[in-house]
């Protein structure tokens, strides 16, 4: 197994090599984007995913990646986990400063994209904006 | 990056597509689409790089005259001395390494037919779509002396922040204890609704603890508190008793400089700062490019997009926008927009369907002092039949009460958002 996977990696690293710069741009945006949606053409729920998981980003961080953790990553969390805590902070049973009045926002179907999208990125920490000069 | 085999070869022939397009692009000037993006604000920012990061194959150019960003938000607490301007201006230097390129120019026009923007050095740049996030601009034929220049480097707004910040943050150190800070508040709307409010408070702590001989006169031209009223009454009813004058409907007439003294429609008043917030409309690339499409003063979008109601390929966001229903003029809302212009753009650029789905919503905190904050949250769904969007039902609202722990949340939010803009 170890040597099929070292020529994996070999392969990678290759077909890495050859592919002209936007396609390693493609590669460092999909490692960021924990693989799953880094291509252009995607499916139109796909797209519909995203762009409700995206209402999240602008106080979660950029794929739900937060800057030092607050408030908190979503990124990687399960999904299960995630529709429970909105359920909980919907009917009051997670206390709560604003997660509620944002729960009550979206639909059950939406909740579930949304929990689906953070449960399938990687998790990680995102970078902060540095300070001008 | 883990990947089993057969995402291996899905990922080799999307990247080998990709490369070929880019192939292209180097010889044609942009197989994939060129967009160029007016104004490196939270709206202009925040869409080019979703645009960048969701369609790494478009070419996308921010045109902005500033060498660095400075936030709004937080600006207030340079007044209340808690932080510097240093610590709100933030680098350019990551939206580019991701392959952003950053033009530092004045764009005069956009121009749909040509498509191309005019910029101030004389330069044209050629798009396929154009983002437009301006920002915006200050009325100053309302008011009379402020025509004048030489008026304006004393009667300071500070509603931009940046040099203002620094020169009004100077004017409050330099007020002796018992000298009158005066603000005047324009009929909404205006950029960030809850601002006034906050500024007040800042400087209210700042007097508290420095001067606390010195007087806050409200002037405000709505009715009433314009958002989060029960909230900035407790804190000026609490922590601040007895240090602020608040006056509703008061209509602004005019300013004397020589006298320092605002001119309302039925009274005058004197203080030793004057600090008028101005009535706004849609910047004036707005105009020049046909964008205003109400009351002479903002750009009214498809929301679905924010692709322009006057002008086909132009899409507008930010507090250029004529808001839609109980959608406040705000960095989270320009966030949101971004995202929303974003898909749009590479939907209309890539042949696909635009989702009309669409979901936004607002979180906007106000600092009380130091070290205390609260919010106003809403979320907002697009209604095909109204085509516009609305409040949900039901969600949103504004914090019990300011809270520590809620200015953590707030410093959060504002790190989130610089990264989410800039990186």
């Amino acid at each position: 197994m170890k040597i099929v996977s070292a020529l994996w990696r070999c392969l990678y690293l290759l077909v890495g090599l050859c592919l002209m710069n936007s396609a390693v741009q493609v590669w460092s945006a999909d490692a960021q984007l924990g693989n799953h949606q880094s291509l252009n053409h995607q499916t139109p729920n796909a797209q519909y995913a995203r762009s409700l998981a995206a209402t999240c980003f602008t106080c979660h961080g950029t794929e739900g990646r937060s800057v030092n953790g607050v408030p908190p990553s979503l990124a990687g969390l399960n999904k299960d986990y995630l529709l429970k805590q909105m359920q909980d902070f919907r009917e009051g049973k997670r206390p709560a400063t604003i997660m509620h009045q944002h729960a009550k926002g979206y639909t059950n179907e939406q909740l579930d994209l949304i929990a689906a999208y953070f449960a399938a990125v990687s998790p990680g920490r995102a970078i902060a904006a540095p300070l001008a000069r | 990056m883990l990947m089993n085999r057969r995402q291996f070869v899905q990922w080799t022939a999307a990247s080998a597509g990709v490369a070929a397009l880019n192939g292209c692009a180097t010889t044609a000037g942009g197989a994939a689409g060129r967009v160029v993006v007016v104004g490196g604000g939270y709206g202009g920012a925040t869409a080019a790089k979703y645009i960048k990061l969701w369609a790494p194959n478009i070419d996308v150019t921010i045109v902005e005259p500033n060498p660095y960003f400075i936030s709004c938000p937080i600006s207030n607490l340079v007044l209340g001395g808690h932080v510097q301007l240093k610590d709100i201006s933030l680098s350019y230097e990551q939206l580019q390494q991701r392959g952003v390129r950053i033009v530092r120019d004045t764009a005069l026009a956009v121009d749909a037919a040509t498509r191309t923007v005019r910029l101030a050095s004389g330069a044209v740049l050629s798009f396929d779509r154009a983002v437009v996030s301006p920002g915006i601009e200050f009325m100053y034929d309302q008011i009379p002396a402020l025509q004048d220049v030489v008026n304006r480097s004393r009667i300071l707004h500070a509603w931009k922040a940046g040099p203002e910040t620094t020169a009004l943050r100077q004017q409050l150190e330099a007020l002796p204890n018992g000298g009158v800070y005066v603000i005047h508040i324009p009929m909404a709307p205006y950029r960030c609704p809850p601002g006034p409010y906050e500024r007040i408070c800042q400087i209210a702590s700042y007097f508290k603890e420095a001067k606390p001989k010195s007087k806050i006169i409200v002037l405000d031209a709505n009715a009433d508190v314009v958002s989060k009223k029960g909230l900035f009454l407790a804190a000026w009813n609490g922590l601040y008793k007895g240090m602020i004058d608040y006056r509703p409907n008061s209509e602004l007439v005019d300013v004397d400089v020589k006298t320092m003294t605002v001119k309302l429609a039925f009274d005058d008043v004197k203080g030793d700062i004057l600090n008028i917030v101005p009535p706004q409309r849609a910047a004036g690339i707005a105009a020049t490019s046909g964008l205003i499409t109400a009351n002479n003063r903002w750009c009214g979008v498809d929301w679905t997009s924010c692709e322009s109601l006057a002008v086909k390929g132009v899409h507008v966001l930010g507090d250029s926008t004529l808001a839609a229903n109980a959608m406040p003029k705000s960095a989270s809302m320009a966030n949101q927009q971004a995202k929303v212009c974003a898909a749009g753009v590479i939907a209309l650029m890539q042949g696909e369907a635009v989702n009309t789905d669409t979901m936004m919503m607002n979180t906007c905190y106000s600092f009380v002092s130091g070290d205390m904050a609260m919010h106003v949250a809403s979320v907002h769904r697009y209604d095909a039949a109204q085509k516009t969007l609305l409040p949900v039902a039901g969600s949103g609202g504004v914090s019990v009460e300011a809270s520590a722990a809620e200015a953590i949340y707030a410093w959060g939010w504002a790190r989130n958002i610089w990264a989410d803009a800039l990186t």
